[in-house]
């Protein structure tokens, strides 16, 4: 086992006596990211303490048991389904070459910009006893199918999840196969290895941070999810906590459990850096794009048929359907405020991507020069936002946004005598600020994946030439993780895109977006009135999409 | 400083009526007065949080809901002023408003029994609780319990006969499914429509929005405990916030809302009952028949919700 590896960083001329004896620039920025995010946190954190009721005794009585089992399954599911599903087409698109390759290496992508609840009811709408699939089996066999899988039911769940949230574990794997892959496949063909065996021994080990990442991001975000799982009815650990809420009326008890959810998110974050921190993973030279593993004939039309098979199920369909139905509620609901939903959502998408992007990077930067617990524990809380059901979080970024504009407005009012309303809530700065603490872990994610790419000695070679800190940063770590940043981006603007509680809470008049839109049309069950913004989230997430796999593919 | 001469007026309304059933409203409002109307749109829950956090510096001053069970909780928790207007005690009956006039229905959501024309005849049914009698074995459809229509409906029959009695009947309910409960009305009466059961629960407007897109399909709504306590009603309703800014433009709002015109638009919009009982309702709303309403006031189903809900999980209603 290699020794982890420490990077001693001498002190930079330059720095005050202040920062040498304190905290240097690069702990300061990340204490304080991460501080942006435990402030929320700590808001439903603190509730723990707060009157203790009869819920929690309830929750036990009645249903805790089922409600632990689901998630369980839920998450053991979704987490096999999608690692699967995304490592072996990443390494397909990435390392091999086979019919429809080109293009199906960023369509593959593209139900990252589907919301997997809108899924869910196509899918329930297709599947279920009463939809055109089982109908006009019926009508064939003139009675019931003798067996149908039933869609609403834990695979079912499973089954939708997967296939929405594949995407964060295919992206960063392909991003880690496409540098690293093939090349070490070589070396291991060049020992004496086979390709399958090399592609398991060698290859898979090598991306397992990338895949590790992916696969945090799903965890975190099936946990969070609670649009998916209650058009499923399948009870999880979140529809208690909003069971909790909305329906026992108890905010605390719900954020109680919410806690208690956070915390187990921590732990096996910690862990999953523990055993991750003694490895190192860095580049294996470069590779060029022409020496793919051929797929010849039928090895190549079945890689194109699995391929094609997902992106059908998970995309193509789903899509389809939904333009049907938009295309029936086009002329009734389409009107020009939809131009005004689209350019807010992809305002809003666009602005929020930066923002988190450059989070990330600081918290990556400063982790890598200043590795010490101190900053490591910083980095991982500084990403826990992503693994809390959005209402909650959204309550816990509107409390204290809302405690500081008081603070503001007495302060103002005792000094001038004036009164003023809001200067935060109800700000684009607000939102945004709110984007970043929910998104942060989906920009790291993909960030740090590309930073564990940078070999150390790069490090030292720079700081023998005398550059290190910020210009080591710009003219170094930048370049190199322009690949990881542009993943990053892009997930995080269509997730924003897709995102409802954060945006509905906190929204300035008028704001409305795509997902409000969404929102509005599905609170009541009018499903196919949704399918319009939802058509048009697909339309906006798809520029991005094919610019990302232009650039990605362009080898650093 | 300088100010306009007569500065338009300005209302703010946090809903949770969706932005499609209000908007129309809102327009129709400031095209008749001036009156500007801004307003967000959230689900309950968020929607009482972002007000009680906002306290006395809110920039809401009205707040419209779904649900009673909701707008009591409003008032519950002091968010809501009380209201002292002729017009609107005129206008809602006592049963569909706050006992302290905190807040006011300004439209019915009747919540009723729908049933396959082709499986069952009217004088197979006669109330909610006959649901749970062992003939309705395997013939039952029902949507999850943690919508909270049904948190009311079974807040209302435990107000009626009692906890004891109110388990009992669902756990019935949930011994006649057909099959798993579902996440919508809609799919219920999906599901009503084509077998898999032959009868179920759903509210009104759900049966009308169905049956404007596929008027074949074998549905009729029936009107239960017609000669015991009525059909349970719900409200979508409003009330004016606590710290609201400009209170007397908020008040002129919802006595408009509660007046004819608006009333029509109001129910209209969504196939729902207009509150006020001077007001008739949509021609094809009137058309499913007029029944008695369960007098009992609505609040009850805001103070007896976590009962229910409760009782509904100990009744494995999921």
């Amino acid at each position: 086992m290699m020794k982890p590896y420490v990077l001693k960083v001498p002190f930079e001329r330059g720095v005050s006596f202040f920062q040498r004896a304190f905290l240097d620039r690069w702990q300061v920025a990340t204490l304080s990211i991460a501080g942006l995010v435990l402030t929320p946190l700590g808001v439903v954190l603190f509730s723990v303490f707060s009157e203790t009721n009869d819920v929690w005794l309830h929750f036990v009585q009645t249903s805790l048991v089922t409600l632990l089992a689901n998630t369980f399954w839920l998450l053991l599911g979704v987490g096999v389904g999608t690692t699967f599903l995304g490592v072996s087409l990443a390494w397909l698109t990435a390392a091999c070459d086979f019919p429809g390759r080109k293009w199906l290496d960023w369509a593959l992508m593209l139900p990252l910009s589907l919301p997997p609840y809108v899924v869910a009811f196509v899918g329930i709408g297709l599947l279920d006893f009463t939809g055109p699939v089982q109908t006009q089996l019926r009508s064939w066999l003139g009675a019931e199918p003798l067996w149908f899988p039933k869609i609403r039911s834990t695979g079912g769940v499973i089954a939708v999840m997967t296939l929405t949230l594949y995407p964060y574990v295919y992206m960063l794997a392909r991003n880690a196969f496409l540098t690293q892959g093939r090349r070490a496949i070589e070396a291991a063909q060049s020992l004496g290895q086979g390709r399958l065996r090399g592609f398991l021994h060698v290859a898979l080990p090598m991306a397992r941070p990338w895949i590790a990442g992916g696969l945090a991001l799903v965890l975190m975000e099936t946990l969070a999810d609670f649009g998916t799982v209650s058009i499923f009815n399948y009870d999880t650990f979140t529809t208690a906590i909003y069971k909790a809420w909305f329906g026992l009326f108890s905010l605390s008890a719900a954020a109680q459990l919410a806690s208690l959810l956070v915390l187990i998110v921590f732990i096996v974050l910690l862990i999953e850096q523990r055993s991750r921190s003694r490895r190192r993973f860095s580049h294996a030279g470069r590779s060029s794009v022409a020496d793919r593993i051929p797929l010849r004939g039928g090895r190549g039309w079945l890689a194109f048929a699995y391929a094609i098979s997902v992106l059908g199920i998970a995309f193509i369909i789903p899509v389809g359907q939904l333009s049907v139905w938009a295309f029936g509620v086009f002329q009734q609901d389409f009107d020009l405020r939809y131009l005004s939903f689209l350019g807010h959502s992809v305002f809003l998408g666009g602005a929020a991507a930066l923002l988190t992007c450059a989070g990330a990077l600081i918290l990556v930067s400063a982790n890598r020069l200043r590795n010490d617990l101190m900053t490591r524990t910083a980095v991982r809380v500084a990403t826990l936002g992503y693994a809390l059901p959005g209402s909650v979080l959204a309550v816990g970024i509107f409390i204290p946004l809302i405690w500081i504009d008081k603070q503001m407005i007495e302060w103002i009012q005792t000094l001038f005598g004036i009164e003023i309303g809001f200067i935060l809530n109800g700000t684009l700065a607000a939102m945004l600020l709110a984007y970043l603490i929910r998104f942060l872990a989906v920009a790291h994610g993909a960030v740090d994946s590309a930073m564990n790419r940078i070999t150390p000695s790069l490090d030292e070679t720079a700081r023998c030439l005398g550059v290190s800190g910020v210009p080591l940063l710009r003219r170094v770590y930048l370049p190199m993780l322009r690949g990881g940043l542009l993943t990053a981006a892009l997930l995080v603007f269509v997730d924003v895109m897709k995102e409802m509680p954060i945006t509905l809470m906190t929204r300035p008049f008028g704001w409305d977006t795509l997902s409000v839109r969404i929102f509005e049309m599905t609170s009541e069950g009018q499903w196919e009135r949704a399918a319009l913004p939802a058509v048009a989230l697909v339309l906006a997430g798809f520029i991005p999409i094919l610019l990302l796999s232009r650039y990605s593919n362009r080898e650093p | 400083m300088t100010s306009p001469l007569r500065a338009a007026e300005e209302v703010i309304v946090y809903s949770a009526r969706n932005e499609q059933l209000i908007k129309p409203l809102f327009d129709a409002y400031t095209k008749e007065t001036g009156t500007r109307i801004k307003f967000i749109t959230d689900k309950e829950g968020p929607l009482l949080e972002r007000l009680k956090a906002e306290g006395e510096h809110t920039p809401a001053d009205l707040l419209i809901t779904v649900d009673a069970g909701n707008l009591w909780r409003a008032a519950e928790e002091g968010l809501l002023k009380p209201i002292h207007s002729k017009v609107l005690q005129e206008n809602i009956p006592a049963h569909l408003r706050d006992p302290e006039n905190r807040w006011f229905g300004l439209s019915v959501r009747a919540r009723t029994i729908v049933y396959n024309t082709q499986k069952v005849k009217p004088s197979d049914l006669s109330t909610y609780e006959d649901l749970a009698d062992s003939k309705w074995k395997g013939r039952l459809c029902l949507r999850t319990s943690k919508k909270v229509y049904n948190q009311s409906l079974v807040a209302m029959m435990i107000s009626e006969h009692g906890e004891p009695k109110t388990e009992q009947i669902i756990k019935s309910w949930v011994g006649n499914l057909a099959t798993d409960v579902f996440s919508d009305d809609t799919q219920v009466m999906k599901a009503i429509a084509a077998g898999q059961c032959d009868v179920g629960i759903v509210n009104t407007y759900y049966y009308g929005r169905l049956l404007v897109k596929e008027p074949t399909l074998p549905l009729a709504l029936f009107w239960p405990n017609q000669n015991g306590s009525g059909v349970h009603v719900n409200i979508s309703g409003a009330g004016i916030t606590k710290h609201a800014k400009h209170e007397q433009a908020a008040l002129k709002l919802l006595e408009w809302l509660s007046s004819q015109k608006a009333q029509n638009l109001f129910s209209d919009t969504d196939m729902e009952y207009p509150a006020n009982p001077k007001i008739a309702p949509d021609k094809w709303v009137a058309s499913w028949g007029s029944f008695k309403q369960n007098l009992i006031n609505v609040s009850k189903a805001g103070e007896l919700q976590d009962e229910a809900v409760k009782l509904m999980d100990r009744a494995g209603y999921k």
